[in-house]
This record gives C-alpha cells, sequence and structure tokens, in this order.
C-alpha cells in the first residue's frame, strides 16, 4: 500500500500521479497498479514515469474503467503497487549518441529514463495537445524536439545515434523497425511494448509477444525488445 | 488448528487450494513473491504434445466480475516441460500436477505415454516431479480438438480410455461448462477408470467491439473466467458431486475463503483458484491464511466434516 500525493490533470484524460514511500526500479521497468478491491479484476501495468528517495511517480491516460478509477484518486487515498517488473532499457556505454522516440502517452519511460541518459536527445510526437515537455527538457542537455499532428519519426536521423528507443502506439514502433530495417542503421534500436497484461510476472502468457525466434512475454522478457526481433502481427 | 488436509487417489494435499492450470505458469514466477510449497498443489500451464503458439491478437478482455482470456494454450510442448521444469518441481513439496491438451487422439495418448515414461523413470531416481495428470478436454479457444471432446461424452469416452490405458498415474478429467450434459460426462469418466473430475473449465464467451463490427478476439470466441461464472459453477459441482463417487475438485470465480468452503460444501474434495491469482498475485498464500481463520472461527474441525453437507 502506498499513499497518494498527488493526482493531476496534465492535459485531457491524462494524469500525472504520485505516491509516496521507497520504491526501487529501473529506467523501463513497470509496475502493476490498482486502487480499487476486486473490480475490475486486473491491474493497470504502468511504467516508472519518475522514481526519486521521496516515492513514484507514473504518467497514464484514461482508456477504461481501471484508469478512470485511477483518475479519481485524492491525496491521501491508497494505491497498491506491485513491482518492479520487466526488462527495461538496457546499459550503454558511455558517450553513446542516444534518441528517446515518444508517441502520446509512451513518453512517460523516457521520462525516467533520461536519469540515466542525460545527454540523450528527445523527439517527442503528439496527436494533439503536448504536455510536460518542459520536464524533458529539464531532464536532458541534448535537444528535445516536439511534433503536434504529425510524424516524429521523420525528424529522426537513424545514423545520428548509438542507440534508439522508442515507447509509443504500435503503429509508431512498427514505423521504427520499419525504418531501423530501410535505413540500414547501425545503431541499436529498440521498442517497448505496450500489451495487455493479466498477471505481470509471466505466468499467463496473455501479453505473449512473436518474435522471429519464438514467442516472448512482454511482461517478464520485455516491455523492451530489439525492434528487428519483435515480428508485429 | 482445523484440519485442511485431503487426499484424492493417494496423492495428499496439505490444504485444499490449488492453483488452477493456465493461472500459475510451473510455479517458479509465483515462487519468487511467496513460498509455494504451503499450496494444497499446482495444475501445470496446458500442455500439448507439440509446442503451441497460441492465439494471435487481443488474449484477455475484462468483463463485469469476469475475463475473457483467448491464449489459446501457447505452451513449449510435453518434451521441453519434462526437460525444463521438472527439475524443479521435483523439489518442490506439494501435490504437482500436470494438464495434458491435445488436438488429436493420438497426441493426447502420446503425450500422456511420455509424461508417464518420465514418472517411471523418475520414481525409481527418487525424484518424482508429476503426481498427477489432469487431462484437459475442455479448453474453448482451441478450434480442433479441445472442446469438441469436451461437449460429447462419447467423443470424449474414447479420449479417457485412451489415456487411461496410457498411464498409471493418477488420471483428474478437467471438464468443460459447455459440455451437453456434464453429470454424463462425469459419469463416463468415473466409469472409463478416472480418479477424479475437475470442473469446470470457462465458459465459451463473446465480446464484440462495436466500433470495429467485429469480436475483439481473432479466434472470435473466448473462455470466461472469474467470479462472474462462480454460481453456475458450484451449481455444476453439486451436481457432479451427487452423481458420481470419485472425488469433485471445484473451481471457478473462487476469491476468498468463504468461496471455497461453499464449494466444500457443495461437494468438492479441494477446490482451484484461477483468475484470482491475477487479481492478487499473492492469493494462495492468503486463501490459506483466512480458511485456517475462517474454519477456526465457523468451528470446522475438518473439511471432512462439511463436505458435501447440502
Amino acid at each position: 500500500m502506498a499513499e497518494v500525493i498527488a493526482n493531476v490533470e496534465v492535459a485531457p484524460n491524462i494524469f500525472r500521479l504520485k505516491a509516496a514511500g521507497a520504491f526501487s526500479g529501473r529506467m523501463g521497468q513497470f509496475y502493476m497498479v490498482r486502487a480499487w478491491d476486486r473490480y475490475p479484476l486486473l491491474s493497470r501495468p504502468l511504467s516508472i514515469f519518475d522514481l526519486n528517495e521521496s516515492g513514484i511517480e507514473f504518467l497514464y491516460q484514461v482508456t477504461g474503467e481501471g484508469t478512470r478509477l485511477l483518475s479519481a484518486l485524492r491525496p491521501g487515498d491508497e494505491l497498491q503497487l506491485e513491482g518492479p517488473f520487466g526488462n527495461g532499457f538496457p546499459e550503454v556505454q558511455a558517450g553513446a549518441r542516444i534518441a528517446l522516440v515518444g508517441g502520446g502517452i509512451g513518453i512517460a519511460p523516457l521520462h525516467y529514463a533520461l536519469r540515466n541518459y542525460r545527454g540523450s536527445d528527445v523527439y517527442l510526437g503528439f496527436s494533439q495537445n503536448p504536455y510536460l515537455t518542459e520536464n524533458f527538457e529539464a531532464a536532458t542537455t541534448g535537444k528535445v524536439l516536439v511534433n503536434v499532428g504529425g510524424i516524429v519519426l521523420e525528424q529522426v536521423d537513424f545514423h545520428a545515434y548509438d542507440t534508439i528507443i522508442s515507447c509509443g502506439p504500435e503503429p509508431m514502433l512498427k514505423a521504427v523497425q520499419r525504418k531501423k530495417l530501410e535505413t540500414k542503421s547501425e545503431a541499436d534500436v529498440y521498442v517497448s511494448l505496450e500489451n495487455r497484461m493479466a498477471c505481470g510476472i509471466g505466468a499467463c502468457l496473455v501479453c505473449s509477444v512473436k518474435c522471429l525466434d519464438k514467442r516472448r512475454k512482454a511482461c517478464a522478457d520485455g516491455p523492451v525488445f530489439l525492434a528487428e526481433e519483435v515480428v508485429f502481427e | 488448528m482445523s484440519d485442511m488436509t485431503c487426499s484424492i487417489a493417494g496423492v495428499h494435499f496439505k490444504n485444499p487450494i490449488v492453483m488452477a492450470s493456465g493461472t500459475f505458469g510451473f510455479g517458479r514466477e509465483y515462487g519468487s513473491l511467496y513460498d509455494i510449497n504451503r499450496l494444497g498443489g499446482i495444475c501445470g500451464k496446458g500442455l500439448t504434445l507439440n509446442p503451441k503458439e497460441g492465439n494471435s491478437g487481443f488474449r484477455v478482455y475484462e468483463t463485469p466480475s469476469g475475463m475473457l482470456n483467448s491464449v489459446g494454450l501457447e505452451n513449449p510442448g510435453v518434451t521441453a516441460f519434462l526437460r525444463e521444469e521438472c527439475e524443479y518441481w521435483a523439489g518442490l513439496n506439494l501435490a504437482r500436477i500436470a494438464n495434458l491438451g491435445g488436438n488429436t487422439l493420438e497426441d493426447y495418448v502420446e503425450g500422456a505415454r511420455l509424461i508417464e515414461e518420465d514418472a517411471l523413470l523418475r520414481k525409481t531416481s527418487g525424484k518424482q516431479a508429476v503426481d498427477m495428470i489432469e487431462l484437459n478436454i475442455s479448453c474453448p479457444n482451441v478450434k480442433a480438438g479441445g472442446l469438441a471432446y469436451g461437449i460429447k461424452t462419447e467423443i470424449a469416452r474414447e479420449v479417457v480410455r485412451k489415456i487411461r490405458q496410457a498411464t498409471t498415474l493418477p488420471l483428474m478429467i478437467k471438464l468443460s461448462p459447455n459440455a451437453e450434459d456434464i453429470v454424463q460426462m462425469a459419469l463416463m469418466c468415473q466409469e472409463e477408470g478416472a480418479d477424479a473430475v475437475s470442473l469446470v473449465n470457462t465458459f465459451s464467451a463473446m465480446k464484440i467491439d462495436i466500433h470495429k463490427r467485429r469480436s475483439v478476439f481473432d479466434n472470435l470466441y473466448a473462455g470466461l473466467s472469474g467470479p462472474a461464472i462462480k454460481p453456475i459453477a458450484l451449481r455444476m459441482v453439486h451436481q457432479v458431486s451427487k452423481a458420481v463417487t470419485i472425488p469433485v475438485v471445484g473451481m471457478g470465480g473462487i476469491q476468498s475463503a468463504e468461496d471455497i468452503l461453499e464449494y466444500i460444501m457443495a461437494g468438492a474434495a479441494v477446490v482451484q483458484v484461477g483468475t484470482h491469482n491475477f487479481v492478487n498475485l499473492r492469493a494462495g498464500a492468503d486463501l490459506i491464511d483466512e480458511l485456517q481463520i475462517l474454519m477456526e472461527r465457523e468451528k470446522i474441525e475438518s473439511l471432512d466434516e462439511i463436505r458435501g453437507i447440502v
């Protein structure tokens, strides 16, 4: 159990939730979150937006009943958190040129990643209403490019980086994979998937991801995969 | 301390709480969260002779008080299970139940034969890993075999008979709520030498996306589980346990110690907990503690006192 400290709507249907307590987690990992007793049945997987000694933060979009209930939380309410789960983003060598590419609510884990990748360039794409871009500007010494209504990926030069990490809607991740292959970029390109999950720990196989060699689990083997490994269905 | 022990075909259960197939992997994942040796037993992920990829598209969708799944029996296959999981299982101190599915009669029989062969080998070396087979003739998410076997008693009879011949391990048959007559199905299993029946598997069900004007599942239908099915599953367990003399294992929507006692009073020997493992990752440990407290509060000294009392 953790106590909610803040739950603020930063854009229409986009909320930033902070809970107090001592939590651990590497960049790109997620927690299974619930703030209700038994219904809806399943917890919601939310990636870490920020983490420090005072607590943990999540950024989420209201898309259904679970996130609607989360959005109603007020300071002092209780939140149940299980985690951290998942493999998270890779460690990279010092001096590596890194691009973080986020689409919509997929920007959430990239923010926490900037604690490790302070010199990264950040590309943020929104269909409308950009949010928290100033937080990204404050968190990196690299450049931050924001695109609204267009295709942010067009602005990313895949030859200018050693590592590219992306998180966003599936069409965007597919495009990242395509661009990696088409440009024959030598960069290590990663995608962070957002699949439906039931358990979050690798037991139920609900979040199964088709990969070139075999099926893997988004929760336990991912959510971060090398872009060329994933077979988008 | 109230007595929670039970025995099915010589297999000992410390308590009536068994984790249902498909919700518990092969135990390792939950084993990192709590001591799963406290459990009565586990049913492993459903196995088929050959590895199976499972279904494409959405695999889960929530419903009021329930959950639809369309995993489609993704599993590593019997051989990989025996090679990769049995060492871990051999070290566990609880009832270990291998769940076996199939597409064809030949696949079922070959799967059972391989498990039998491995069990005999391990028994000789004192490292037994599988105590019982749960035969799944009732998965609604697999097109060939699967559900077809689970609906028609006379089609299922041949599978049960052939598996019974293929293994000396205690054999439990997992029944489908979609069966034409679940009591007849259970009686058939008993006639063919099954040691127990477990019921119920998920209900064949559906969810439509009205914007896309199609089912949300690539496989069209999916299996409904969770508290939504409990009253119906409980009735079926009651009906079957009145008709057969072999032990009945009850499952469907169990979320609390009260739910467990209901199933036992309806006649269940032990119960299986499935979907609730997703609601509470430590459900097994919590239910054991809650059941102990509830039995003492209700002055129930042993489960035998109340089994089938209704």
